[in-house]
């Protein structure tokens, strides 16, 4: 069996975010080195603030400033800091009850080493050189030798141009394998040959195969050599230039059944006017200079194929 | 029938079979659903159900695992969804599916359900990619890891008293010498503890990383007895979820478990299996305390998520293997648990029984 390909897939997005009053006061608040918490019926703070009381539901809004400084109520030495993580070097991830709050932050602690951490240890926050508004304003905490200093002191929330949302970039890195099918039906259009499977059950030839009939549920391993050519089953004339695509609008875009085939595949019609595509129209594959895969399906010239013919595969 | 199946009224719904896949690290050769099928074929051979006889067909999995969206759709050519099959899908584990299904069968809508879930952790970075289920104002932008989160937990439990370094490695040689004589399981016999990943958690007390599935059959009534010979009826079953700030909550403890449990009926008689689905060694000693599990309870005999923890199947065998356990004969009262998010956040219990 030939080598299952693999190749790095990427699959990246900067969610962007909008804040209620609550989040908006409290990132707004990173951005001006003051920590808001917010404060429950029961007379409790709760840092980091939310909208709503985790334990009754209840809206809150009431905001308080906190104390930058806090004690570590849990902590867990990092020896190999990940890509994104908030330190580079060694640290100790840590809730942290700030002072006035009632409830723990999660953040990074820069210490030397675990020796250095411990719960209970007094911390401060150490601010971000640049800060936009977000929970990554806070760079770090740091070992800071002092004394608890005392109750919230009330805060109205507002600043002067609040952050009212964020974006939230995230990448995740993956090294995609498709499996066996995928990689025949790749490696044979690298031949320029198109392969599909053929079901033991109800005989059916998928293309492209995926290594499982879908109507039987049972593995499909049969190899079959479908098309080149083709009929037209069903068709669409897209107006729309999508971006990156150096494709002329209109054109058509069609599922297009190979020869023993009985699952059709789709592809863009050239060759041809727009206008003139039809159901039934006889096609084959264009393949570029290097290209992996058809550039477009163009008439073969032979007369339209019986409605009959393709009527199962639309 | 046991005890007292459900709710007064409710109708008895049994685990008739269970299958999983042998997990393995990485699966690069097989796409999901070819490593889904066996595991499917071999679940419905064990009831001689084929998939149109299937009422109701319901999955769990995760798009962040195969870095695609809807990716469960093609998990579904393993099922044969032609004609067309009542079907549904969580983005949770597959022990969540296993719920979804109860309900309809209890509803009277079907009498027979087909649960399965998968997960391929391999393509990804598992602990990175979990971090994407974090609150993503306040948390996510910081990335602490799976590992992290749950190091924060033990070194609570620790500082309580709950459990030191010794005992954490004992919960990990304990589950791994069960795993001897579970052939599915990816981690088995003697292991070393290793170096701390994030300590106080060493490798030993962490779960291995790997790519599995797993499927069970649901059936009510008549129809579970005519499907298997000792039933694992599932006197009750529930999940509860907490707050999902980490700093809210006292990490020693998981009040969610214990209330699942209660509501499943688990406290009214004691139980001689549990199942647990604790991927970190301190989260089995939260559980136990949780859900009173003394000594005298078999737990994870299976070896549990230490030995093997396919993200988003793990849950799911927890819930099959309680059930073969009672099919064998070996449990005649077993609590099956699953966990999902951070640190214990989400827990569902189920109570399954066998007849005497």
């Amino acid at each position: 069996m030939p080598e299952v390909l693999s190749a790095p897939l990427v699959v990246e997005f900067p969610f962007t975010r909008s804040l209620g009053p609550v989040q908006s006061a409290f990132l707004t608040g990173l951005r001006e080195r003051t920590v808001l918490g917010v404060k429950t019926a029961g007379g409790g703070v709760l840092v980091p603030p939310v909208e709503y009381d985790p334990v009754t539901a209840e809206e809150l809004r009431e905001l308080v400033e906190v104390a930058p400084t806090g004690t570590v109520t849990t902590w867990a030495w990092n020896p190999s800091p990940r890509r994104y993580q908030p330190l580079r070097t060694p640290f100790a991830w840590v809730l942290v009850r700030l002072d006035g709050a009632d409830t723990a932050l999660l953040h990074a602690l820069d210490a030397p080493g675990p020796d250095a951490v411990r719960t209970g240890l007094r911390v401060r926050v150490r601010w971000a050189a640049e800060r936009t508004g977000a929970i990554t304003d806070i760079a770090c905490f740091e070992p800071y030798d002092s004394e608890d200093s005392g109750p919230a002191a009330p805060h109205d929330g507002r600043f002067a141009d609040p952050v009212t949302g964020i974006v939230a970039p995230a990448r995740l890195d993956y090294t995609y394998s498709p499996g066996r099918a995928p990689t025949d039906y790749i490696n044979a259009l690298a031949g320029r040959r198109t392969v599909g499977e053929r079901c033991p059950s109800c005989r059916k030839v998928y293309v492209p195969p995926r290594g499982a009939c879908p109507t039987c549920g049972i593995a499909t391993a049969e190899r079959v050599e479908v098309g080149p050519r083709g009929t037209v089953t069903t068709f669409c004339i897209v107006n729309i230039k999508a971006r990156n695509l150096d494709i002329e609008v209109p054109y058509v875009y069609a599922h297009i059944a190979l020869d023993g085939a009985d699952l059709a595949l789709h592809g863009r019609i050239g060759g041809i006017p727009y206008d003139q595509v039809r159901m039934g129209l006889r096609v084959e594959p264009v393949w570029t200079e290097g290209g992996r895969y058809p550039d477009h399906y163009r008439p073969t010239g032979e007369p339209d194929a019986d409605y009959d013919a393709y009527k199962e595969l639309i | 029938m046991p005890g007292t199946p459900g709710k007064p009224g409710a109708r008895d719904i049994a685990v008739v079979a269970f299958a999983q896949s042998p997990h393995r690290r990485r699966t690069d050769e097989l796409s999901e659903v070819e490593m889904l099928m066996p595991v499917l074929h071999e679940v419905l051979g064990r009831t001689g159900l084929r998939t149109s006889d299937i009422g109701f067909t319901c999955s769990g999995s995760s798009d962040y695992l195969a870095g695609r969206a809807f990716s469960f759709t093609m998990a579904l050519d393993g099922v044969g969804a032609w004609p067309p099959i009542s079907e549904s899908h969580v983005e949770m584990d597959g022990a969540w599916a296993l719920y979804e299904a109860w309900v309809k069968l209890l509803t009277g809508e079907a009498d027979t359900a087909l649960v399965y879930a998968y997960g391929k952790s391999s393509p990804g970075e598992l602990r990175d990619v979990l971090t994407r289920q974090l609150d993503p104002y306040y948390v996510a932008p910081l990335w602490p890891d799976s590992v992290s989160l749950a190091a924060l937990q033990a070194r609570a439990l620790i500082d309580a008293g709950d459990a030191d370094e010794p005992a954490l490695a004992a919960v990990a040689a304990r589950s791994r010498a069960a795993a001897e004589a579970n052939p599915y399981a990816q981690l088995t016999g003697s292991v070393p503890a290793g170096d701390y990943l994030v300590q106080p958690l060493r490798a030993g007390d962490c779960p291995p990383i790997g790519d599995g599935a797993a499927a069970v059959i649901l059936a009510a009534g008549d129809t579970a007895r005519r499907l298997c010979e000792r039933p694992a009826w599932i006197c009750g079953m529930d999940h509860r979820i907490e707050a999902h700030s980490l700093g809210v909550r006292d990490l020693t403890d998981s009040p969610s478990a214990r209330l699942a449990a209660e509501r499943a009926g688990a406290f009214e008689r004691p139980v001689d299996t549990a199942e647990l689905h604790a991927p970190f060694t301190s989260q089995e000693i939260v559980l136990r305390k949780a859900l009173r599990l003394g000594d005298d309870v078999d737990v994870n005999p299976s070896g549990g998520a230490l030995a093997a923890n396919p993200v988003m199947a793990a849950g799911l065998i927890r819930i099959g293997e309680a059930a073969a356990r009672i099919h064998r004969g070996a449990s005649s009262r077993a609590l099956a648990h699953a966990t999902s998010g951070p640190c214990l956040q989400q827990n569902l219990v189920a109570v399954l029984e066998g007849e005497s």
